[in-house]
Protein backbone atom coordinates (compact mmCIF):
# COMPACT_ATOMS: atom_id res chain seq x y z
CA UNK A 1 0.00 0.00 0.00
CA UNK A 2 1.02 3.39 -1.24
CA UNK A 3 1.47 5.91 2.10
CA UNK A 4 -0.72 9.22 1.04
CA UNK A 5 0.71 12.64 0.89
CA UNK A 6 -0.79 13.48 3.99
CA UNK A 7 1.06 10.28 5.86
CA UNK A 8 4.25 11.68 4.48
CA UNK A 9 3.35 14.74 6.04
CA UNK A 10 3.11 13.48 9.58
CA UNK A 11 5.88 11.28 9.21
CA UNK A 12 7.68 15.02 8.61
CA UNK A 13 6.14 16.22 11.50
CA UNK A 14 7.30 13.26 13.62
CA UNK A 15 10.99 13.07 12.23
CA UNK A 16 11.37 16.50 13.23
CA UNK A 17 10.33 16.01 16.96
CA UNK A 18 12.18 13.14 16.95
CA UNK A 19 15.42 14.49 15.98
CA UNK A 20 15.00 17.60 17.99
CA UNK A 21 14.29 15.81 21.09
CA UNK A 22 17.59 13.35 19.95
CA UNK A 23 19.98 17.03 19.94
CA UNK A 24 18.72 17.92 23.28
CA UNK A 25 19.12 14.31 24.71
CA UNK A 26 22.60 14.63 22.80
CA UNK A 27 23.28 17.57 24.14
CA UNK A 28 21.81 17.29 28.25
CA UNK A 29 20.90 13.40 28.76
CA UNK A 30 23.75 11.03 27.69
CA UNK A 31 26.35 10.89 30.20
CA UNK A 32 29.96 12.40 29.91
CA UNK A 33 31.96 9.78 28.57
CA UNK A 34 35.13 9.72 30.81
CA UNK A 35 38.19 8.91 28.62
CA UNK A 36 37.14 11.63 26.08
CA UNK A 37 34.95 13.66 27.57
CA UNK A 38 32.01 15.77 26.23
CA UNK A 39 33.87 15.45 22.60
CA UNK A 40 32.97 12.05 22.47
CA UNK A 41 29.08 13.35 22.38
CA UNK A 42 29.93 13.73 18.26
CA UNK A 43 29.42 9.86 18.45
CA UNK A 44 26.17 9.79 18.95
CA UNK A 45 25.34 11.77 15.26
CA UNK A 46 28.41 10.71 13.49
CA UNK A 47 28.49 6.80 13.55
CA UNK A 48 24.13 7.20 13.77
CA UNK A 49 24.85 9.04 10.19
CA UNK A 50 27.75 6.47 9.19
CA UNK A 51 25.22 3.40 9.38
CA UNK A 52 22.37 5.15 7.54
CA UNK A 53 24.88 6.28 4.66
CA UNK A 54 25.65 2.49 4.92
CA UNK A 55 22.33 1.61 4.71
CA UNK A 56 22.02 3.73 1.87
CA UNK A 57 24.80 2.25 -0.44
CA UNK A 58 23.39 -1.24 0.89
CA UNK A 59 19.81 -0.31 -0.50
CA UNK A 60 20.97 1.18 -3.82
CA UNK A 61 23.25 -1.70 -4.45
CA UNK A 62 20.17 -4.37 -3.94
CA UNK A 63 18.27 -2.13 -6.31
CA UNK A 64 21.25 -2.00 -8.80
CA UNK A 65 21.06 -5.85 -8.81
CA UNK A 66 16.91 -5.45 -9.06
CA UNK A 67 17.47 -3.20 -12.40
CA UNK A 68 19.87 -5.60 -13.95
CA UNK A 69 17.47 -8.42 -13.10
CA UNK A 70 14.49 -7.00 -14.36
CA UNK A 71 15.61 -4.16 -16.09
CA UNK A 72 12.36 -2.09 -14.69
CA UNK A 73 13.00 1.41 -14.25
CA UNK A 74 12.08 2.07 -10.96
CA UNK A 75 14.89 -0.19 -9.35
CA UNK A 76 17.11 2.20 -10.86
CA UNK A 77 15.45 5.17 -9.50
CA UNK A 78 15.47 3.21 -6.13
CA UNK A 79 18.98 3.31 -7.36
CA UNK A 80 20.09 6.74 -7.79
CA UNK A 81 18.31 7.98 -4.89
CA UNK A 82 19.33 5.82 -2.11
CA UNK A 83 22.96 6.31 -3.21
CA UNK A 84 22.27 10.53 -3.68
CA UNK A 85 21.14 10.23 -0.13
CA UNK A 86 23.70 8.34 1.21
CA UNK A 87 26.42 10.21 -0.28
CA UNK A 88 24.72 13.17 1.30
CA UNK A 89 24.95 11.58 4.55
CA UNK A 90 28.73 10.14 4.41
CA UNK A 91 29.19 13.93 3.70
CA UNK A 92 28.25 14.51 7.07
CA UNK A 93 30.16 11.32 8.52
CA UNK A 94 33.48 13.09 6.38
CA UNK A 95 33.00 16.22 8.32
CA UNK A 96 32.11 15.89 11.78
CA UNK A 97 34.63 13.12 12.13
CA UNK A 98 37.70 15.77 11.57
CA UNK A 99 35.99 17.98 13.61
CA UNK A 100 36.29 14.79 16.89
CA UNK A 101 39.46 14.13 15.63
CA UNK A 102 41.01 17.61 16.32
CA UNK A 103 40.65 17.91 19.87
CA UNK A 104 40.99 13.97 20.93
CA UNK A 105 44.22 13.12 18.13
CA UNK A 106 45.35 16.73 17.77
CA UNK A 107 45.03 16.31 14.07
CA UNK A 108 42.40 16.71 11.27
CA UNK A 109 42.74 14.04 9.55
CA UNK A 110 45.35 10.71 8.74
CA UNK A 111 45.31 8.20 6.02
CA UNK A 112 44.65 5.37 8.19
CA UNK A 113 42.18 2.40 7.02
CA UNK A 114 38.61 3.28 8.17
CA UNK A 115 39.25 7.13 6.85
CA UNK A 116 41.07 6.21 3.56
CA UNK A 117 38.47 4.07 2.70
CA UNK A 118 35.65 5.79 3.66
CA UNK A 119 36.78 8.67 1.65
CA UNK A 120 37.41 6.54 -1.06
CA UNK A 121 33.11 5.78 -0.52
CA UNK A 122 32.79 9.22 -1.05
CA UNK A 123 34.81 9.64 -4.42
CA UNK A 124 32.97 6.52 -5.90
CA UNK A 125 29.17 7.53 -5.22
CA UNK A 126 30.49 11.49 -6.71
CA UNK A 127 31.63 8.94 -9.75
CA UNK A 128 28.49 7.38 -9.93
CA UNK A 129 26.16 10.47 -9.95
CA UNK A 130 28.94 12.19 -12.37
CA UNK A 131 28.33 8.78 -14.34
CA UNK A 132 24.68 9.30 -14.59
CA UNK A 133 25.04 12.68 -16.35
CA UNK A 134 27.41 11.47 -18.73
CA UNK A 135 25.13 8.56 -20.40
CA UNK A 136 21.79 10.40 -22.44
CA UNK A 137 19.90 6.86 -23.46
CA UNK A 138 17.58 6.42 -19.94
CA UNK A 139 18.11 2.32 -20.80
CA UNK A 140 21.89 2.73 -21.20
CA UNK A 141 22.49 4.75 -18.24
CA UNK A 142 20.43 2.77 -15.89
CA UNK A 143 22.53 -0.73 -17.33
CA UNK A 144 25.75 1.26 -16.85
CA UNK A 145 24.99 2.77 -13.19
CA UNK A 146 23.66 -0.46 -12.31
CA UNK A 147 27.06 -1.96 -12.68
CA UNK A 148 29.01 0.58 -11.05
CA UNK A 149 26.59 0.99 -8.02
CA UNK A 150 27.27 -2.68 -7.87
CA UNK A 151 31.14 -2.59 -7.95
CA UNK A 152 30.86 0.86 -5.60
CA UNK A 153 28.70 -0.80 -2.90
CA UNK A 154 32.12 -3.18 -2.79
CA UNK A 155 34.36 -0.93 -0.57
CA UNK A 156 31.04 -0.66 2.25
CA UNK A 157 31.90 -4.19 4.03
CA UNK A 158 35.91 -3.06 3.56
CA UNK A 159 35.08 0.23 5.19
CA UNK A 160 32.69 -1.37 7.72
CA UNK A 161 35.06 -4.32 8.90
CA UNK A 162 38.34 -2.22 8.78
CA UNK A 163 38.34 -1.28 12.22
CA UNK A 164 37.70 -4.76 13.00
CA UNK A 165 40.62 -6.24 10.27
CA UNK A 166 43.51 -3.62 11.04
CA UNK A 167 44.92 -1.25 13.80
CA UNK A 168 43.73 1.45 12.78
CA UNK A 169 43.69 5.60 14.41
CA UNK A 170 39.65 5.24 14.29
CA UNK A 171 38.62 4.32 17.57
CA UNK A 172 37.34 0.25 17.77
CA UNK A 173 33.89 -0.73 17.10
CA UNK A 174 31.46 -0.02 19.92
CA UNK A 175 28.53 -1.74 18.71
CA UNK A 176 29.52 -5.37 18.52
CA UNK A 177 33.22 -5.29 19.16
CA UNK A 178 33.36 -8.03 21.54
CA UNK A 179 34.36 -7.88 25.52
CA UNK A 180 35.39 -4.54 27.19
CA UNK A 181 33.46 -2.81 24.45
CA UNK A 182 29.91 -0.90 24.86
CA UNK A 183 27.75 1.77 26.31
CA UNK A 184 26.25 2.53 29.16
CA UNK A 185 22.30 1.90 29.10
CA UNK A 186 21.73 5.49 28.86
CA UNK A 187 23.99 6.24 25.74
CA UNK A 188 22.21 3.05 24.35
CA UNK A 189 18.80 4.96 24.59
CA UNK A 190 20.15 8.36 23.44
CA UNK A 191 21.91 6.63 20.42
CA UNK A 192 19.43 4.41 19.45
CA UNK A 193 16.55 7.17 19.80
CA UNK A 194 19.05 9.76 17.35
CA UNK A 195 19.30 6.76 15.14
CA UNK A 196 15.60 6.45 14.84
CA UNK A 197 15.55 10.51 13.81
CA UNK A 198 18.38 9.91 11.45
CA UNK A 199 16.62 6.92 9.61
CA UNK A 200 13.43 8.57 9.73
CA UNK A 201 15.06 11.75 8.21
CA UNK A 202 16.97 9.34 5.30
CA UNK A 203 13.64 7.78 4.26
CA UNK A 204 11.90 11.07 3.25
CA UNK A 205 15.12 12.43 1.89
CA UNK A 206 15.09 9.06 -0.06
CA UNK A 207 11.41 9.31 -0.96
CA UNK A 208 11.60 12.81 -2.25
CA UNK A 209 14.84 12.16 -4.28
CA UNK A 210 12.66 8.89 -5.96
CA UNK A 211 9.51 11.74 -6.56
CA UNK A 212 12.12 13.52 -8.39
CA UNK A 213 13.73 10.28 -10.60
CA UNK A 214 9.98 9.23 -11.23
CA UNK A 215 9.36 12.56 -12.37
CA UNK A 216 11.91 13.42 -14.32
CA UNK A 217 11.05 9.98 -16.29
CA UNK A 218 7.62 11.24 -17.25
CA UNK A 219 8.46 14.05 -18.20
CA UNK A 220 11.03 12.89 -20.43
CA UNK A 221 8.37 10.55 -21.95
CA UNK A 222 5.98 13.47 -22.30
CA UNK A 223 8.59 15.73 -23.96
CA UNK A 224 9.78 12.41 -26.64
CA UNK A 225 5.67 12.25 -26.95
CA UNK A 226 5.45 16.02 -27.90
CA UNK A 227 5.41 17.03 -31.28
CA UNK A 228 7.84 19.99 -31.05
CA UNK A 229 10.73 19.14 -28.52
CA UNK A 230 11.31 20.98 -25.42
CA UNK A 231 13.22 24.66 -25.81
CA UNK A 232 16.61 23.45 -24.70
CA UNK A 233 16.64 26.15 -21.93
CA UNK A 234 13.81 24.42 -20.36
CA UNK A 235 15.58 21.10 -19.61
CA UNK A 236 19.00 22.77 -19.40
CA UNK A 237 20.37 22.09 -15.51
CA UNK A 238 18.10 18.95 -15.14
CA UNK A 239 20.88 16.68 -13.65
CA UNK A 240 20.37 13.12 -13.89
CA UNK B 1 32.04 22.84 28.71
CA UNK B 2 35.34 21.86 27.43
CA UNK B 3 34.90 21.37 23.58
CA UNK B 4 31.50 22.49 23.74
CA UNK B 5 32.21 24.72 20.36
CA UNK B 6 33.93 21.48 18.48
CA UNK B 7 30.27 19.75 19.62
CA UNK B 8 28.02 22.36 18.42
CA UNK B 9 29.80 23.39 14.98
CA UNK B 10 29.71 19.40 14.31
CA UNK B 11 25.97 18.98 15.05
CA UNK B 12 25.24 22.63 12.96
CA UNK B 13 27.11 21.31 10.13
CA UNK B 14 25.21 18.31 9.90
CA UNK B 15 21.98 19.72 9.69
CA UNK B 16 23.52 22.43 7.23
CA UNK B 17 24.73 19.46 5.08
CA UNK B 18 20.89 17.94 5.55
CA UNK B 19 19.03 21.14 5.21
CA UNK B 20 21.17 21.86 2.02
CA UNK B 21 20.39 18.60 0.52
CA UNK B 22 16.53 18.86 1.41
CA UNK B 23 16.78 22.76 -0.26
CA UNK B 24 18.82 21.14 -3.28
CA UNK B 25 16.16 18.29 -3.73
CA UNK B 26 13.45 20.71 -3.53
CA UNK B 27 15.00 23.29 -6.33
CA UNK B 28 15.67 20.58 -8.66
CA UNK B 29 11.32 19.33 -7.95
CA UNK B 30 10.36 22.93 -8.79
CA UNK B 31 12.24 23.43 -11.71
CA UNK B 32 11.27 20.25 -13.18
CA UNK B 33 7.53 20.83 -12.33
CA UNK B 34 7.63 24.66 -13.72
CA UNK B 35 9.40 22.31 -17.03
CA UNK B 36 6.19 19.93 -16.77
CA UNK B 37 3.69 23.21 -16.91
CA UNK B 38 5.65 24.62 -20.03
CA UNK B 39 5.47 21.78 -21.73
CA UNK B 40 1.87 21.12 -21.67
CA UNK B 41 1.15 24.78 -21.96
CA UNK B 42 2.81 24.36 -25.39
CA UNK B 43 1.26 21.46 -26.35
CA UNK B 44 -2.27 23.03 -25.61
CA UNK B 45 -1.32 25.93 -27.87
CA UNK B 46 -0.36 23.34 -30.49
Amino acid sequence: MKPSGRAWQLTAIATAIVTALGGYAIFFVAPREETMGQIQRIFYFHAGTGICAYLGFFVSFLASIGYLASRQSEWDWMAVATAEVGLAFNTVVLVTGPIWAKPVWGIWWTWDARLTLDFILELLYIAYLLLRTMVAEPERRALVSGVFGIFAFLDVPLSYFSIRWWRTEHPQPVIGGGPGTGMAPMMWYVFLFTGIGLLALMAILSRERYRLEALRHEFAELAAGAEDEPEPVETKGLSR
Amino acid sequence: MRNFWSILIAYLAAWAIFFGYYVSVGRRLTRLEADFRRLKQRAGRD
